[in-house]
């Protein structure tokens, strides 16, 4: 706990840094203060997650009235974990980020206070502890993402976005959790989780709704998922990373510590529920990653899609819970665990990378972007890695969380609840859907971006990022490397962190590969032997060519122009663009994704024939926002215009009000 | 119920007799591929009343290729050159997993559904990636298609596989083929043969065969595989070309196993397995032929009705899994 906590100080004591010192050291003292604080919380709970005891503390120094309360538990400390990984790359990285242009001292501030909250949270102990850490996120995380607010409109926009969405949820998850602590009688989680029978199940379903609407938000599930694709790419790419690779995960912490640990597992509806929104959010989040063509916008909405998947494995671990087959549930909650463990190190590493393209070209816009593996071939490797590992190919962490996740709920089939089983089966059909949709989306994200020609100026005079930049973005995609060919060591700290969110019997050790064996269905990979054989076979494919009896001159490649139809120059025009990629496939899903085409064709004033300019645009809204959201806002503006019109400016008026005010309060009090 | 870790198979006895297997599938399928292309050729010709290339036309195609030199497009990366690669290496992996001739593969403990299909993904990512390097129109719109056709196909190949994974009660392919031997009624349930439909539907899809795509096209209103790989020639053509063949044969050899495993070698022993090289050369002949009839006697469908056709055989996997659960 004490590692922990002068990690919490470090972090703040480099916000303070950040705030005073010049110019010229400001990011590289931040950064070095904060890297040793990040570590210092890595370290802290990792001890926790490799003994499995929780430590905690309560001190009355802090808050008057309630005091603080934090404990880490497995659950909490792996969450602090993945938080700390994502937010040392996170800093590394923000050196050579803001080196050009310095960023203001607000901005350099709020991205290790930002890290401080979010390590903050997951080791709160109490409802007071608890909403004042989830505020102070809040807060931080905003003015983070404001850092680059000089550059557009699109930041403000996004900002008060994500204000409002974050404040409803803030409100929410207070509601809920005001409401268990009144019933319990006690404001520490520790009591609520001991005495939860005492509150009545009508009450629990409405406080659990309530933490549900809440941290449902902060995950980005659909439809409460507005704010990410608005709020993510227009954040410094530090600050996506730290979002999208760790603030969302505090959405599906609070639901698992609140549904499964206070409420201790609560009704079969609940988890149903759960799933039914994580179906939503893969489903959703996935077209419209395919659909996107900012790089940016696309992770968001990946992030989106993950999450979802997520959402299907812990909604899943309830329900089978609930069933009362604890060991199925318990295996599904480490596969979900583990599959956010993995998503915060592709993800992290996705979004450095693409906020590295952003440093070199200047745009998020994959349609202008091309050809940059040859000018940026590190950052195109970093960048790749990630990709293929999202998109699952065996041998990167995707691919070993989600088999995991599929194996996991193709066991629940043995379940004899026969709702669970249909809610078991859409979730494996969403996996299976959102995989091809992802890859897509990938396949598009690293082929329009890296390869090819360049399609605009500014693409072409690209050049490769500064050492720390790639240093932050290599850390994360190590990670992934590492854990997809020996997936066995994160398995041992997952079973901590499981065993302290579910009671009964977690899945124990798995080593090297991973494999079940259970009576009802069996199944086992072994990656790293997967990834021994592809090199073997990419040695003997290769070797079988250069066996081929060839002379010399002939063995050597040799570059020639490309089929142009007769044509002899290649021109970036005629190249796919990201958005003509995405095309076929929003024909496909055009119900779902409702894109708005306007086509105008100006003829040529002799023939009615012969088009002189057609200019074509397309939007992609939110089809949610669309149905949801814009009907709320019109209706709270309509009703301020309304309000508005009764402090017209007249004296009399305000002194009417005044004087019927008085009488009211003397009725009331008589 | 316990968990275990799985075993490197290193230590048991026969584990070189395994790995001989494996290769021996590797290798029948390396070559079964593009026989079976000169076969459907040739089955093609002769119902549309031609006399058609030689069966081993394709084969001899190959060996010209890989003496030729190797060009490549002007502004292409090493995806170009890795990409042909990567497309032979994870068939290859899948098919030495794949219980094809033998229910023993190497690593059969590995052999999961999830990792042969999405092995299978990995080389239509690398297709699709080395469509878009060259930066030329008809490479980048092969591969936008290509990933669309794919994006419903894959889905629809897992769950159908998905489907046997819940009646056989393991998600392990030689074992679900094991299980299939030893309950012969299964054949007939309606959770099989629905998924056989749906499965048809999807290796007609991943191997572009009509009506989803046309292998002899070079129209670029209708081509898809073809302009993914225009760029290439000589070595890196015949990588793609055997790479394209060996799919057709795994994925053929996996329909026609996983719903008609009898005579597969499940003993180890030589004779067996000789029956078992025989039969399975046997059942792809069969199985290629239908394809190449299906193909002459189909019109193509237009692009944008093939996600019609594969959602379909989504729909049908899905309920092909929920007849397993119900009549179980």
């Amino acid at each position: 706990m004490t590692v922990y906590l002068v990690g919490l100080a470090a972090l703040c004591l480099a916000s303070l840094l950040a705030a005073t010192l010049s110019d010229r050291y400001r990011l590289l003292g931040a950064a070095l203060v904060g890297v040793a604080g990040s570590l210092a919380a890595l370290v802290g709970a990792g001890r926790v997650l490799l003994t499995g005891h929780p430590v905690a503390l309560h001190t009355g120094a802090v808050l008057p009235l309630t005091g603080v309360d934090l404990s880490l538990d497995p659950l909490g400390a792996l969450f602090v974990a993945v938080t700390a990984v994502v937010g040392l790359a996170a800093l590394c990285y923000s050196v050579g980020y803001g080196a050009h242009a310095t960023p203001g001292r607000t901005a350099t501030a709020m991205l290790p206070a930002f890290l401080a909250t979010l390590l903050l949270v997951p080791a709160a102990a109490s409802v007071a502890t608890f909403l004042i850490a989830w505020e102070l996120m809040a807060l931080t995380s905003l003015l983070a993402l404001l850092g680059e607010h000089r550059q557009g409109p699109a930041i403000r926009d996004a900002a008060q976005w994500y204000a409002a969405m974050t404040h409803i949820g803030a409100a929410a998850i207070l509601l809920g959790l005001v409401l268990l602590a009144t019933q319990v009688g006690s404001q520490s989680f520790a009591a609520i989780d001991a005495h939860h029978r005492q509150v009545p199940a009508p009450l629990a379903s409405v406080a659990f709704v309530l933490v549900l609407v809440g941290f449902a938000s902060k995950a980005g599930a659909v439809p409460f998922h507005v704010w990410l694709p608005r709020a993510h790419p227009e954040a410094p790419s530090p600050v996506s990373a730290l979002m999208s690779g760790a603030m969302v995960n505090l959405g599906v912490y609070g639901i698992v510590r609140v549904g499964e640990g206070l409420l201790g597992g609560g009704e079969l509806w609940w988890w149903l529920v759960v799933v039914a929104l994580g179906i939503a959010s893969a489903f959703f989040g996935a077209l419209h990653a395919a659909a996107s063509s900012d790089i940016k916008r696309l992770l968001a909405y990946s992030t989106v899609d993950n999450m979802g998947l997520i959402l299907i494995g812990v909604g899943a671990a309830g329900a089978l819970a609930a069933d009362g087959q604890r060991f199925l549930a318990a295996l599904v909650l480490l596969a979900a665990l583990f599959h956010l463990v993995n998503h915060a190190l592709f993800k992290g590493s996705l979004f450095l990378g693409a906020g590295a393209l952003q440093h070199a070209t200047g745009t998020r816009d994959l349609d202008h972007l091309g050809g940059l593996a040859r000018r940026m071939p590190a950052t195109a490797v970093l960048f790749g890695i990630g990709a293929l590992s999202i998109s699952a190919l065996p041998g990167l962490n995707g691919f070993a969380s989600e088999w995991l996740l599929l194996e996991g709920l193709l066991h629940g089939f043995t379940s004899h609840s026969a709702i669970t089983e249909a809610a078991l089966l859409a979730g494996v059909a969403a996996l299976a859907v959102t995989g091809g949709l992802t890859a897509t989306a990938f396949v598009k994200a690293l082929g329009v971006g890296f390869l090819g020609m360049p399609r605009t100026e500014r693409a072409s005079e690209a050049h490769e990022v500064g050492p720390s930049m790639l240093a932050g973005t290599a850390l994360l995609a190590a990670g992934c490397v590492v854990v997809g060919i020996v997936p066995g060591i994160a398995l041992p700290i997952l079973d901590h962190a499981v065993s302290s969110a579910l009671a009964g019997g977690p899945p124990r050790a798995l080593r090297s590969g991973i494999g079940l064996d259970l009576a009802s269905l069996s199944g086992a990979v072994d990656p790293a032997l997967v990834v021994v054989g592809l090199l073997g076979a990419l040695v003997v494919a290769r070797g079988a060519l250069l066996l081929v009896p060839r002379s010399a001159e002939l063995r050597r490649p040799r570059r020639a122009a490309a089929w142009g139809c007769g044509g002899d120059t290649q021109v970036p025009r005629s190249e796919i663009t990201a958005t003509s990629f995405a095309e076929p496939l929003q024909r496909v899903f055009a119900d779902v994704l409702r894109p708005d085409h306007d086509l105008e064709v100006t003829h040529a004033a002799e023939s009615r024939y012969v088009p002189e300019a057609i200019t074509f645009r397309q939007r992609l809204d939110d089809a949610t926002e669309r149905a949801f959201y814009q009907p709320v806002i019109t209706a709270v503006a309509g009703w301020g215009r309304l309000a508005r019109r009764v402090p017209n400016g007249s004296v009399h008026r305000y002194l009417a009000f005044g004087f019927v005010a008085l009488v009211l309060v003397l009725v009331v009090l008589a | 119920m316990t968990l275990v870790l799985t075993s490197l198979a290193a230590a048991s006895p026969g584990f070189a007799v395994r790995v001989g297997t494996s290769v021996l599938q590797v290798a029948v399928v390396a070559v079964a591929g593009p026989l079976l292309l000169g076969l459907m050729a040739k089955v093609r010709a002769r119902a549309e009343g031609r006399v058609g290339p030689p069966v081993g036309q394709v084969l001899a195609d190959l060996r010209k290729l890989v003496r030729k030199e190797a060009v490549r497009a002007e502004h292409t990366s090493v995806v170009a050159s890795l990409a042909p690669l990567v497309l032979v290496a994870s068939a290859m992996v899948a098919t030495a997993l794949t219980p094809l001739v033998t229910t023993h593969p190497v690593l059969a403990g590995g052999a999961d559904v999830f990792v042969v299909v999405y092995l299978l993904l990995m080389g239509s990512v690398a297709l699709a990636l080395d469509g878009l390097d060259a930066g030329t129109a008809f490479g980048g719109m092969g591969s936008s298609r290509a990933m669309t056709i794919g994006a419903i196909s894959e889905p629809a190949l897992l769950v159908a596989i998905l489907a046997l994974a819940v009646q056989a009660r393991t998600s392990n392919l030689p074992a679900i083929v094991t299980a299939t031997l030893a309950h012969p009624g299964w054949v007939a349930s309606p959770q099989r043969l629905l998924a056989l439909v749906a499965l048809v539907v999807v290796v007609i899809a991943e191997t572009g065969r009509i009506p989803v795509d046309n292998p002899s096209t070079h129209l670029e209103l209708t081509m898809v595989h073809e302009a993914m790989v225009l760029e290439h020639g000589g070595p890196d053509l015949a990588l793609v070309t055997a790479g394209e063949a060996m799919r057709l044969a795994l994925l053929l050899g996996l329909v026609a196993n996983l719903f008609l495993p009898w005579g597969i070698d499940s003993s180890g022993s030589g004779g067996a397995l000789l029956v078992g090289l025989v039969v399975l050369g046997a059942k792809l002949a069969v199985l290629a032929g239908l394809v190449a009839l299906v193909e002459v006697s189909t019109a193509k469908l237009r692009l944008f009705r093939v996600p019609e056709l594969l959602a379909g055989g989504f729909v049908l996997a899905v309920v092909a899994v929920t007849t397993g659960l119900v009549t179980r």
